[in-house]
């Protein structure tokens, strides 16, 4: 009986379960301050991303070749997928926002897709950075919106379409759903990404009790494959939706 | 116990929610903006110009290229109508070489025609005289011997023959 419960004391100890300890930004090169100059895990794995995006759009299309190679391939999908969706979704005006939009999902399939490795950090879970994302865009949105259109940009809370009493109760719901994109758009990045780091970790964590490991491996391998699709999906949800509070600036008339 | 408590909770609060401890903001937030910044940079002074570049001078490369082809098939198209217009004219010009050798031959043939025509109406004209000829010549002779005989009939019948009458007779009846 003791000894049961000494095992599972002892069990319990070893069992440390710190899902959230990952996302911990620290100082690289010692030290325990942090201030906004500080050279951080942060600001090594954004710089990782920025190679990255120069390796797979500058360095690989280096040849500039008629038929393509390889990488040079591969960085014209990039480009074309994102064209596509910007034309597609926000029309041929928002093209002049193309290079915007392609940093903006540079930065993220980067981010998200670096944070698979084992020992990264995951820039994008934290709120502060899809936050800063998320604002940017709403500022830019609806900056460009009262620009090209003046203040018939309000129109875009103006539902015509609906029976003219409703139109008030609407408009309100339209505003606040207007101001509620930003929170949105940055939480849905970030909480995708540290929701799925946080269960590897939890699942990591359980990998030390001998019965249950191979499970939790298998487990792993499993959430693994979800989060290589979640990190690019995710990319493209926010940039689609950039694409679509865009094309709410450009023709704000539905 | 409510100490270790108390710290397992600090513990977790410090572990618990990095993304809310706000003393990280600043420097996630500026090297965010550097970050971005450059990827700017990046992708509007590198990325693009020289991608849309490619896609586009690739695009030009086709449309050129499909362009020489129609042209060459269009060449082809006038090659194969010219050689059958040389054809066509090539056929019509044996067609009138074919006809005038053919007038040329019906021309000689008339004329041998007309000359073996003439030759033998000459002939049978000449014939037609010879026989015409014989035919007088017999008939004098017959008269001549019917006068003889008649005269020689009516000496044996103890007439005398009268030359003038016994003519007469005879050319009475040679007439009827």
């Amino acid at each position: 009986m003791t000894v049961a419960t000494d095992q599972a004391a002892e069990a319990s100890s070893k069992l440390s379960l710190h899902p959230m300890e990952q996302f911990t930004v620290r100082p690289l090169f010692g030290g325990t301050e942090i201030h906004w100059y500080t050279i951080t895990n942060v600001t090594l794995w954004m710089a990782i991303a920025v190679v990255c995006t120069f390796l797979l759009l500058v360095y690989a299309t280096r040849a500039r070749a008629l038929v393509p190679g390889r990488g040079q391939s591969i960085g014209e999908v990039v480009y074309g997928f994102v064209r596509n969706m910007v034309v597609d979704v926000a029309g041929e005006d928002a093209l002049a926002f193309f290079p915007y939009i392609l940093t903006l999902f540079m930065f993220v399939v980067f981010a998200n897709s670096l944070s698979l490795i084992p020992m990264s950090f995951a820039t994008t879970s934290h709120f502060a950075v899809t936050g800063v994302l998320a604002i940017a865009v709403f500022l830019t949105v609806t900056i460009v919106g009262f620009v090209r259109n003046g203040t018939s940009f309000l129109g875009l809370f103006w539902v015509t379409s609906a029976p003219f009493p409703l139109r008030p109760v609407l408009a309100i719901i339209e505003l606040i759903s207007y101001f509620v994109r930003p929170v949105s758009h940055s939480v849905r990045l970030a909480g995708n990404m540290m929701a799925g780091h946080a269960v590897m970790e939890v699942f990591a964590g359980f990998a030390i009790v001998l019965w249950i490991s191979p499970l939790s491996i298998a487990a792993i391998t499993a959430m693994y494959g979800l989060e290589i699709m979640v990190a690019v999906v995710q990319a493209y949800v926010f940039t689609i939706l950039t694409c679509v509070y865009l094309k709410d600036a450009l023709h704000p008339h539905h | 116990m409510a100490t270790e408590a108390m710290q397992a909770a600090g513990e977790a609060h410090k572990a618990g929610m990095p993304q809310l401890d706000f003393t990280t903001y600043a420097n996630q937030i500026f090297w965010l903006v550097v970050a971005l910044v450059l990827i700017y940079l990046i992708v509007s002074k590198l990325a693009l110009p020289r991608i849309g570049g490619v896609l586009a001078e690739r695009k030009g490369t086709i449309e050129r290229d499909i362009a020489a082809a129609e042209e060459l098939k269009r060449k082809a198209q006038a090659a194969e109508a010219a050689y059958n217009q040389a054809l066509a004219d090539a056929r019509t010009e044996a067609a009138k070489i074919v006809a005038a050798a053919k007038a040329e031959i019906q021309k000689d043939l008339d004329a041998a025609t007309a000359k073996a025509d003439a030759e033998i109406m000459a002939k049978a004209a000449e014939s037609e005289k010879r026989i015409a000829e014989i035919r007088d010549s017999a008939l004098a002779s017959v008269t001549e011997v019917a006068r003889d005989t008649a005269a020689e009939l009516v000496t044996a019948f103890g007439g005398a023959a009268d030359a003038g009458a016994v003519g007469d007779a005879v050319a009475a009846r040679l007439k009827g």
